[in-house]
Parts: structure tokens; sequence; C-alpha cells
């Protein structure tokens, strides 16, 4: 595995081209081929895009995808770049952690359709070009991607052990050294547990990025959203099957091209050798380290990086006069008092606009709708747990199985409600089903799944001594899942339903109203009224629904899901 | 001091002085960790801080290492005051700290690239740094590949590769078993007394008092709340020692000695005095009753009869100075044992305790506990005067806060809910994070 990390290849070698060279040379300009007509796009005008409709036909879907994943690459770019920055400023800076945290929380639990109106603003950005409509589409797939990044990012920075920046700071890496050296590689692990989550959110409500509808603005940008937001409203279910193909076929070969080889060398940040199901391989990774071809890119941006590099003085600078100002305490004060000011002056602004339009009468009722939902929610976490969980510790118990759940999970993970519409719809029209039961699984529909990852994690990380003292004591039936499998997966089921729980939240948006044709059902529920406020346009309503929901959200993970989690770490955990 | 010893005549490398360190608690009052630290050290030396845990050798080495600043006093190095990390002065960690995503070779030249030495000289430098330590071969591995000494030869190659003046070492064998820590100590000596590798002078922190005079040219004690230099001692034996020497056990036995002596100043009237405070403000190391009675059983048995040299028990029941010195003075505080001058003596209390039977030893552990510890008379009390003779965790946590740090606290509550369960005198569910009278029999 490791032949090219012998000392021979510690000394410089010429460039001699192998068999992996020949593969990755292959798929390196296939994709450079894609995106530069992906791109080609972009400069095209708006009246152009709008005159040209989509088309259902299978063979455009080809092209469809690949603008579709170049979107989600470059949102994920985005992402990134959006996560260094943020979390980094939160880790390093007390007075910027106080605000820049919270605000994180807000933002994670603000629903896609929350970000919609900013298309107005990108398609000004840009009067009569694509260019404007497609960054709003990256935009708000962005918006599906950011935070959770941004928050594992924040974490791990804040857990970084001690004595490794203490080494860090004792052999003087720069800043920029020790982003690059230390925190980067230590938030890796995590990191890309994030992106391929967001990847999944990113699918999940790819119709909303790629289909925009604010009041009497509408864009539907050429791609795989935009083919199945068509294919539902033709009622065309065959399109339907090949929207599912294409994201198969996508999602596969980001897996494979992207998340797999992240994982495999992932494997390499770890500290420690956790336990897991992941003894990851990837013949994508292999490629990379085979090859010299990439490994000459590689190196060349390892220079790039060390370009900010400098030597430090010998015995350190003294601190400024200014500096020991900075620190004062009354900076502090005055800091967070700018805060609060602004903070009230926000309040009071958002007020003054929402009841500007808004009757008093209907946040009322506003509230009522989050009740329903909340009351959803909590019925189908309740319900998922009662399925996922059990199959989940069977699952973590046999390693061999759970290599193969994981990646079918992961895929139903990234699964659009809106391709469940169809079946949905048509049963509550056939039946005569009541909307605001029925619609209730689809807000589940992505999110169940983090459940059951986490619980296989957890099952699989039950010490084998654990296991067979149960079975020595002949600890049998509902007393071993009662005393030993239900305990030892609690810390874990709590981290999953915690992420299903936000994750539900944000789909009722995409769940409590679903079309098929010209049928369309509601269910009564915060999630529709945000969803309808934006397809009227009417902006008050819309920010009303939004703040109800991120205030629910927030309120139950500060109530509800933190102290249970501090309970489960406390109570579940050896040590 | 040593007369011959060269450093004399030589200008100081580190001078530490008059420094003080206190952190902020919680509730705004200040926390002295160390007190007016003086120390010197000359080219040539290896200098031994000894102390245990929690005594601030480590914050010291910190602050020497430019990576925290003192409340006041100067750390002076090269005669420039320190205000931050300092090229000239290298680290080695107890718990390695390598960068797990790094090489073997990319570790070492880490220090280098920071200082942006030129490619060639950076390749050239590490794989002498890694041939000096016995690395050659492992220049491709990853740190998890390698055992824990080979880890911590990788330690030592990335800060010997900086070529520093003053080398820090804060624990470094101690996270490695008995047999490894033996043989890198020794690697490291010999290279040393053969004038191989690249440093000055040596500040080695350990709570290994058989380590520290082994490898220290001088060894000064630390005093735990506050920490402070308490006293020094001179090593004069020559490289190689022997630790069967009698002269190597002389000095073992003088800093148990020294480290079981009171601290200076504190004046002692009678017997009672013997004892060290134990108002309910007294941090109390946790111990666990397991090895409190069997130390109690060890010093009763025979050879010792009840009395016991600590260097000797320390060995044979291979206890780290960092266990045996709370377990002896937690024996002292319940008055099972007296402890001074480097030896143990169990009192008549204790050698009963030694004698009785597990009932009777709970019985007598509690009369004690109860009578000597004013924490657990404290608990016990509460308990009995309220109606529902339970209490919260945290009506006694608060009142410790006023005397001690949240991390003292908790650790000194920790202790009492495991003595006190011991001697039945009170429960805990640390579920409900409650105290109470109720047995769960």
């Amino acid at each position: 595995m490791r032949f090219d990390r012998l000392p021979i290849a510690v000394l410089r070698t010429r460039y001699v081209p192998g068999g992996w060279d020949v593969l990755a040379f292959a798929l390196v300009f296939v994709f450079l081929i894609y995106c530069a007509q992906a791109a080609h796009g972009l400069t095209g005008s708006l009246a152009r895009l709008q005159a040209t409709p989509i088309s259902l036909d299978p063979w455009a879907l080809i092209g469809y995808s690949a603008r579709t994943a170049l979107r989600m690459v470059l949102a994920m770019v985005a992402s990134l770049i959006f996560t260094f920055t943020y979390a980094t400023l939160a880790a390093r800076s007390r007075r910027a952690e106080v605000i820049l945290v919270p605000l994180l929380d807000f933002l994670q639990s603000v629903p896609i359709l929350g970000f919609s109106f900013t298309i107005l603003f990108f398609l000004q950005l840009t009067p009569g070009r694509v260019a404007g409509a497609e960054l709003a589409a990256i935009f708000l797939i962005f918006t599906s991607q950011a935070w959770n990044m941004a928050f594992s990012f924040y974490h791990s920075l804040r857990s970084i052990p001690d004595e490794m920046v203490e080494a860090a700071r004792n052999f003087q890496l720069s800043p920029w050294m020790r982003f690059w050296r230390l925190e980067v590689p230590f938030a890796m692990p995590a990191l890309i547990w994030n992106m391929m989550m967001s990847m999944s959110g990113g699918w999940f409500f790819l119709v909303f990025s790629e289909a925009i509808t604010v009041g009497h603005t509408t864009v539907s940008l050429p791609g795989v959203g935009s083919y199945i937001a068509l294919a539902i409203e033709q009622k065309n279910l065959a399109a339907i099957g090949w929207a599912i193909a294409a994201m198969f076929v996508v999602i596969l070969l980001f897996d494979q091209l992207l998340f797999r080889p992240l994982n495999a060398s992932a494997d390499w940040f770890r500290l420690d050798q956790e336990a897991g199901f992941t003894t990851s391989r990837s013949w994508a990774l292999t490629m990379m380290r085979r090859s010299r071809f990439l490994r000459l890119v590689s190196e060349g941006f390892a220079a790039l990086l060390r370009l900010g590099m400098k030597p430090r003085s010998t015995h350190g600078a003294p601190p400024a006069g200014a500096a020991q100002v900075w620190r004062a305490r009354w900076v502090d004060y005055a800091w967070y008092t700018l805060l609060i000011v602004v903070g009230i002056g926000a309040v009071w602004r958002i007020a003054r606009f929402v009841l500007e339009e808004v009757p008093p009468a209907e946040i009322v009722r506003v509230l009522l709708y989050g009740l329903f939902t909340l009351l959803r929610v909590a019925v189908l976490i309740a319900l998922a747990s009662l399925i996922w969980v059990p199959i989940g510790v069977w699952v973590g118990l046999r390693p061999r199985v759970a290599s193969v759940v994981q990646p079918i999970a992961q895929f139903l993970a990234a699964f659009p409600a809106n391709l469940f519409f169809p079946l949905v719809v048509s049963a509550i029209v056939l039946l005569k089903l009541t909307p605001d039961v029925w619609l209730s699984p689809l807000m589940i529909l992505g999110t169940q799944w983090y459940i059951l990852f986490n619980v296989i994690v957890g099952a699989s990380a039950i010490a084998p001594d654990l296991r067979y003292a149960g079975e020595n004591l002949g600890v049998r039936g509902w007393l071993w899942w009662r005393r030993i499998a239900l305990p030892a997966v609690f810390p874990f089921y709590v981290t999953g339903a915690i992420t299903a729980s936000g994750g539900s939240w944000n789909a009722s948006v995409n769940a409590e109203v679903a079309a098929w044709g010209t049928e369309t059902v509601r269910a009564h529920g915060l999630g529709a009224y945000i969803a309808d406020s934006t397809a009227a346009g009417d902006f008050q309503r819309n920010v009303l629904g939004i703040m109800v929901l991120s205030l629910l959200v927030v309120i139950l993970n500060r109530v509800f899901w933190r102290p249970l989690y501090a309970r489960a770490e406390r109570k579940f955990r050896i040590s | 001091m040593n007369a011959t010893a060269p450093a004399l005549n030589l200008a100081p490398l580190l001078e530490v002085q008059g420094v003080c360190k206190s952190f902020r608690k919680p509730d705004g009052d200040q926390l002295v960790v160390l007190e007016n630290v003086n120390l010197q050290l000359r080219p040539g030396e290896i200098v031994g801080l000894l102390g245990r845990s929690g005594s601030g050798k480590s914050t010291l080495l910190r602050l020497i290492a430019g990576l925290d600043e003192p409340t006041s006093g100067v750390v002076g190095y090269l005669g420039h005051p320190v205000s931050g990390p300092a090229s000239g002065i290298a680290m080695v960690f107890q718990s390695f700290a390598l960068f797990p995503w790094l090489t073997v070779l990319e570790n070492v030249q880490l220090g280098l690239e920071a200082q942006g030495v030129a490619e060639n000289e950076k390749r050239k430098r590490s794989l002498q740094a890694i041939d000096l330590i016995g690395l050659d071969g492992f220049e491709s591995a990853y740190p998890r590949e390698l055992s824990g000494g080979m880890r911590q030869r990788v330690g030592f190659a990335r800060a010997l590769v900086v070529h520093p003046n003053l080398l820090l070492m804060d624990e470094p064998f101690s996270a490695l078993d008995v047999l490894t820590a033996e043989t890198l100590r020794g690697d490291f000596l010999n290279l040393w007394g053969e004038g191989q590798l690249p440093i000055k002078s040596v500040l080695l922190v350990t709570h290994n008092i058989e380590e520290a005079v082994q490898m220290c040219d001088r060894l000064l004690i630390f005093s735990t709340n506050p920490g402070r230099v308490v006293g020094e001692i001179v090593v004069d034996l020559s490289q190689p020692r022997n630790a069967e020497d009698p002269r190597f056990r002389a000095l073992i036995d003088r800093v148990y000695v020294e480290m079981t002596a009171r601290p200076r100043g504190e004046v002692r009237t009678g017997p009672k005095e013997r004892f060290p405070g134990t108002g309910i403000g007294t941090v109390l190391t946790h111990v666990s009753s397991n090895v409190l009675i069997g130390l109690i059983e060890t010093v009763a048995a025979t050879p010792y009869d009840g009395k016991a040299d600590l260097p000797v028990i320390a060995e044979e029941q291979h206890l780290e100075v960092d266990e045996l010195f709370p377990a002896a003075e937690a024996l002292q505080m319940l008055r099972f044992a007296e402890v001074e001058g480097g030896d143990i003596r169990l009192t008549d209390a204790g050698l009963e305790f030694a004698r009785s039977e597990t009932d009777e030893r709970k019985k007598l552990f509690a009369r004690h506990l109860i009578t000597y510890v004013a924490l657990a008379a404290h608990v016990r009390r509460v308990l009995d005067e309220r109606a529902s003779h339970s209490a919260p965790k945290s009506r006694f946590f608060d009142e410790l806060e006023d005397y001690m740090a949240q991390e003292a606290a908790e650790q000194t509550l920790r202790t009492i809910v495991s003595w006190g369960r011991y001697a039945e005198v009170f429960a805990y569910d640390d579920h409900a994070q409650v105290f109470s009278l109720e047995n769960p029999a």
C-alpha cells in the first residue's frame, strides 16, 4: 500500500508516467471539459434561458446532471471557505465567539426557503444574465450545506489537545502554517463526515435551489432539480424514474471520486484508530497516491501553502501597547454593549416590518402552526426511533452487513422528498386520506437515516468484552436490550436524533405542501405557511414564519436535546 | 554547591526571577499557582524540577517556553526577557504531541520549516537528527504505526533538530512503560555524555524521584499550593549512575525527606500539629480506599511491622510518588499513620485497623473520618439535620468553591464521596447528584 512512501521516495525522483497516471489524466481532463461546458451557460442571457424550457428528454439529463454537480461542487467550495473563515474567527476570538456561535445556531435552523428571497438580489447583480440566477442557485445550495460544516470545524478547533497547540507554538509555526498543518488536518475526519451530510442536504433541497419561485419571479435553471420540478408538474412518471437514475449515478460518482478517497485519507488524520465500521479503502485514493502526475500537482499546492510561512523573531515580539489596550476589560464591556444595542435595534426593526402587514391574531395562528409541526416532528422521531434503533443495533453488531447498509442509507438520505410526491399525493387523493397525517412521513424521509447511521456506529463500538460478559451471564432477550444494547447506543442515538429532528424541521417546508400535476395537497403547519408565503412573494409572512420556526428549533435544542445529550454523555460513558 | 562543576564559571543560560503565576477563579478571586520562583540554569547542566502533580512545575515550564506569561517576575533567556515562544528553547511533551497526519520525517522537519530553512538543509538536518536518535528506517512511518517509545524518540528528534540551547522536558518518560522509559533515558544520557546533542542545557520536569536522581545534576524540589522551590539537592555522582550504588540510594532518601518535610515557616508546637490542617477548606487528593487499605496492610505486615521507609515502599509496591504521597498523607489526616523524614509509621488505630475484619474496619474508618475530616463531618451533620436526609451536591460544591478552585473542589468532593461510601456514613447518587443517608441495601 505504501511502497511509494518508503525512504527511497524521500529522495527526489524523475517524473515517469505510470499506469495510474493514464487513468488520472483521463479523469482530470474529462472533468475539465465538463466544467467548461457547464460554465459556458453562465454567460448566456436570462431571456434566452427562459425561452428554452427544460426538456424531459432522458438524454438531456446528462448535461443537467453535469450542471447540477458543478453547482454542488462550487457550493461546497464556498461552504469550505465560509467554514474556514467563520469558524476560525469564532474559535480564535472570544469576542467574536459570543455572537458568531449563536448566529450559526440560528442560521442552521432557517429552512432553505428563508433564503429564496436573495434571488431578487442576485438577479439585480447581473441584470439580464444567467450568472445572477446561477449565483442564487449556488447560494441556496450553500445554505443547505455550510452551517453544520462550520459547526463541526469550530468544535474541532476547540478540542485540539493542549499539548499539540503548545508544540505548534513552541516550534513557532506561523498562524498560516498552524492552520494548514495542525488545525485543518485535526478537524478533517469530522469535517468530511459533515461534508457528506451536507451533500445529502443539498440534494434534498435541490428542487428548491434550481427551480426558484418568489412571487412573480420564476427561474428554472437547467439541472436535475428543475427536471424533477417539471416532471412533477407534467405528471411524468417515466421522467421521475430517469431523474432518480441520474441522481443515483451522480451521487455514486461523488462518493467514489470525492468522499471515499477523502474518508480513506482521513483515517491517516485520526489520532487513534477509532472503533467504527469504516476501514475505508478507495481505488481513487490509490490512484491519487500512486499517480506521479497528481503528486506533482499536490506538491505544487503544498508549495503554495508554504508561501505564507515566514521565520519569526528570536525572542518573540513583546506585546505592543495597542495589544495591551485591546485586551483590556473595558473593551469587552464596550463590545458587549454594542452587541446588545444592535440586537435591540434589529428586533425593533423586524417587529415593525412584520407588524406592518401581519395582524397580531395571525401571529398567534402561526405559533399554533408551529405546534402542529412540532407534534409531527415529535411523533415521527419517536416512530423512526422505534423502527431504526433495533435495526441499527442488529446491523451494527454485524460489520459485514454494516458495510453494505451504510452506502445505501447514505443514498437514501440524499433523496429529495419531491420524488415521493407522485406516490403520496396520488394515495391521498385516491384514498381520501387526511393530508395532516399522511403528508407527515415526507418530513422524516431524508433525516431518519441519521438515527440509523449513528446507532450503527454505536452498536459497532460496543466493546467485545461487554458483549462476551453479557453472553457469559446469560443475559438475553428484553433484558439484553434494556441493560446492554440500549444504554450502549444511547449517546449515539441522541446525536442521531438531534440531527434528524433539526433536519425534519427544515424539511417541513418541503413536505407539508405536495403537488403532483395540478393536484396539490396541504397540511396545516409552519412548513406549509412558509412555503406558501414564499410562493406568494409575501416577504413579511415569510420572515414571521421563519422566525417562529428558528425560535422553536433553538428552544427545543436548548431545553430538550442538549440536556438529554449531556445526560447521555455523563451516564453512559465510562470515564 | 558543587564547586568543581564547570557550569559555575559560565553566564546563566536561563534566569527565572521572582516569578508568580495566578489564575482568575470564576468568582473573581486569584488562585496562586506559582509563588516567587527563582532559578538559574547554566550551560552544561541538567536540572530537574521535582514535585507532585499540581505543584505548578509544568506551568513554570510553559512560562519558560514562552507559552504563557507570568503574572509578575521575569523569565530571562540569554539576558533577554522571554515574551513569547523563542527559538533556542525546544520542548518535549508528555503526550509526545506528534502530528498524526505527518510522517516521522515531516514531524521532525516541522520546526525547521517554520524557521524557513532551505529545502536541502532541512532534509539533511532532519535525517541527521533521526539518525542520532535511533529512528533510522522509520522516516516514512506515521506516528500511529510506532510504539510509545519510538513516538517519544520522534518527539526528541523534533526538538533537537532545531538545535536549541535549552531543551525543556515535561515528564517525557511518564507515559511509557518502565522498561522503555529506562532504555530511552539511557540512550539520552549516553548522547548527552558524549556531547553529541546540539543542546546546552536541559530542564526536566518529573515526579519520578529515581529518574530525577538518575538524570540530573541538580534537583529543585517543588511544594504544592502554591508552587514554590523549597529545596535544592546537588547530585554529584558521575554518569553513568548505578541505582544500586549506596550513594544513589542515600540521595533518593534525601529527596524523600525533603519532599515529606513541612513547608518552611510553619511553626510546630506539639504532636497534634503533626497532622495537616483539616478544616472543610482542605483540598483532598483523590485516593481510593483500596489504596489506603493496601498501604496500611503493607506497612503493618512484616518486614515493616508498622514503620517503613517511603522509598522502599514505593519500590516494593510499584507506587509512583504521585500515588504514594497522597495516600500517606490521607492516612496521616485520618490519624492512621504519621509521615516524617521520609518514613511512614502506623498509629495504634492504624495497627488496629490492620488487625480487624471488614466490618470493624469500616466502623473504625467511619469514626476517624467523621472525627478528623471536617468536610465528612459537615456533610454528615447537614444530612442528619435535614428532614429529607438528603442534600444536593451543589450545596457543598458552592461552599468548597469559597476555599478552592473548581477542579480542586470537584476532586475533593469525589474523594469524600469515595471515603464516605466505603465507611458507609452517607450515600451519593451521581445520577441525581444528591447526597443522602439512604443505603441502597
